[in-house]
């Protein structure tokens, strides 16, 4: 989302003031950012990653909003916290020795330390006192707080103490992230919520089918919108990603201009003139009729043009790509030589679809392509769950629109039920049927425009065929019916 | 001098050498003010002689929290001999004192 979006948003909820973390996604999500000027919860189980996202927000911080942070850690040292960033292209160490971000490691052994009588952890006050007023700190992380519950044994003091300490913070006007370790019955395991009333979030990573998805949730985020769903996230080279399901909502440009299919037929059928650019085509059939043909066909006219394309590719390699194209006559290899299209061909299972997604929306910001062909969608979701390839591709297709990408998916019909939808089509502008039909004894591909939102779309099922010349639709013919009968159209 | 030589090795090093007893503190509060009054009144009594108190107030100099990892206040710190050791609180209790300093076996 484009700054500009984020502002507009800002205004809308301008009551409540904001710390955008820069993270990718988060501020989507959260309306904005954290509350600015206050502690905010950060829970999960171990290995979720607590220490990365505050971490993040601190170097974001300092990177992109020009406010210094502090680090206060209870578990990994100074060494420790520089490497496992640099893993997110983070130089943790620049950043201190430039006096932008201060790091304290608080060390507690218990083993070390005698109890006796009354005490108060004004110490921790004083330090990160100190360590706020060395670089003029806006922003505070605190990783993990409930060490101290391990380190010392007096919970009532504790308990005392955290509750000054969030005052504390909040009178200093410190946006801080607190984080804490899941408990079993309670968010965290020392209930620190109950301390940190005005913004709560929980991460949590799931594995289902080996493959596993962390995700995110806006538990409450006091006196502001914000999404409630779980928001899946990936810890990326460029460090966190959050993808909002539906950050975009549906206010992105609208394109009138229009797009050649690259065949004047078939840009005959939708309207004279093909596609609206921007738009989402699907194009379904049963194995063999031809999907991947069309959607090459497309990416090789708008490289012809001088466009740029990106083929997402997930059945076959870049080379079977081109020897197969090559046959019906399309020659994708020097649309590559000059730089105009990329294949990016993966197997789905290797990771699962949010990596995917990062990998499609890091590849496409890089390159800026006009045209977008991803063949076939239905093996990106290799998991169980029957909305996950719904709600990435709604993410995918706001992503695409916002950007004016004109997007072509296929999708492939199972054989035994050619009508069976995963639910997608409801989310396309434009729908290509194609079928195989057996018309006594010979097998004839059909195409079908299902649907073509906001144009004048031919409604009768047109046969072609795939040649050494591409894809050639034949005149207007009689369409075989269910019934056996058969019925002539006319355009 | 049979008596001595049963002692702990340890022990009898450490009752050679003076002791160097660092407390912090955060101002000049009543905790701190007793805190420092049992220190030295149990050091009178256990280390006639060989100790050295120092006070470390935090609120004048906060950068020297960092090196001995003070957490809460008041803490003393067990600075010779080694090994360094650490007692929080207002060292009301004599006997947790000098069990937390090693000293009860001098």
């Amino acid at each position: 989302m484009s700054k500009n979006t984020i502002q507009k948003r800002n205004s809308h909820s301008a009551r409540l003031a904001k710390s955008p973390t820069g993270i990718a996604g988060l501020d989507e999500i959260s309306e904005g950012g954290l509350p600015c000027g206050r502690p905010t919860l950060l829970c999960g189980s171990a290995g979720c990653g607590k220490t990365l996202l505050a971490m993040e927000f601190l170097v974001r911080g300092v990177t992109e909003f020009g406010e210094r942070g502090v680090f206060v850690s209870f578990e990994e040292s100074a060494n420790e916290l520089a490497e496992n960033v640099q893993s997110l292209g983070f130089d943790l160490k620049k950043l201190v020795t430039q006096k932008k971000i201060f790091l304290d490691h608080v060390i507690i052994e218990r083993s070390e330390i005698e109890e006796t009588g009354d005490y108060n952890l004004e110490g921790l006050f004083i330090r990160l006192d100190y360590a706020v007023k060395q670089i003029g700190a806006k922003r505070v992380v605190l990783d993990t707080l409930e060490a101290l519950f391990g380190g010392l044994s007096n919970e009532a003091l504790i308990r005392a103490e955290l509750r000054r300490l969030f005052r504390w913070l909040k009178v200093r006007k410190l946006t801080a992230i607190i984080t804490g370790e899941r408990g079993e019955k309670s968010l965290t395991r020392y209930g620190l919520e109950e301390y940190v009333a005005d913004c709560v979030i929980l991460l949590d990573h799931q594995v289902a089918d080996q493959i596993t998805t962390r995700r995110l949730r806006i538990v409450k985020y006091r006196g502001s919108l914000h999404g409630t769903n779980e928001y899946p996230f990936l810890i990326t080279s460029q460090g966190f990603s959050v993808l909002p399901i539906t950050s975009l909502g549906l206010n992105y440009p609208v394109s009138t201009r229009r797009l050649s299919t690259g065949n004047e037929e078939l840009d005959g059928m939708l309207g004279g003139k093909g596609f609206f650019r921007g738009t989402s085509v699907l194009v379904t059939g049963t194995p063999g009729t031809g999907k991947t043909s069309i959607g090459t066909q497309l990416v090789d006219a708008a490289c012809g043009r001088g466009e740029r394309a990106i083929i997402f590719a997930y059945e076959e390699s870049q080379e079977q790509i081109i020897r197969n194209q090559q046959s019906v006559g399309i020659d994708l290899r020097p649309w590559l030589r000059r730089g105009l299209l990329q294949i990016h061909a993966v197997r789905p299972t290797v990771y699962g679809i949010e990596r995917h997604l990062v990998e499609m929306y890091d590849r496409t910001r890089n390159f800026s392509p006009h045209i977008v062909f991803m063949d076939p969608i239905n093996n990106l979701s290799v998991t169980n769950k029957p909305n996950e390839l719904q709600t990435a591709l709604i993410r995918l297709i706001d992503f695409f629109k916002e950007r004016g990408i004109t997007a072509v998916f296929t999708q492939l019909q199972p054989m035994s039920e050619p009508e069976a939808m995963l639910g997608v089509s409801s989310l396309m502008d434009t729908w290509l049927e194609l079928r195989n039909e057996e018309d006594e004894g010979v097998f004839r591909r059909t195409l079908f425009i299902r649907k073509s939102r906001g144009m004048a779309h031919a409604t009768q099922r047109r046969e072609f065929k795939i040649t050494a010349r591409g894809v050639e639709l034949e005149s207007p013919i009689a369409s075989p019916r269910r019934d056996g009968r058969k019925e002539f159209v006319t355009l | 001098m049979k008596q001595r030589s049963t002692r702990p090795r340890a022990a009898s090093a450490a009752a050679a050498t003076v002791w160097w007893l660092r407390l912090y503190v955060a101002g000049r509060t009543p905790k701190a003010t007793e805190a420092l009054a049992n220190l030295k009144r149990i050091c009178e009594t256990r280390l006639p002689g060989r100790y050295r108190i120092e006070v470390v107030d935090l609120v004048k100099n906060p950068a020297l929290a960092t090196a001995d990892q003070i957490l809460a206040l008041p803490t003393l710190v067990r600075k010779q001999p080694p090994p360094a050791r650490k007692i929080i609180g207002d060292l009301s209790s004599e006997r947790r004192v000098m069990a937390g300093l090693d000293l009860l076996t001098t």
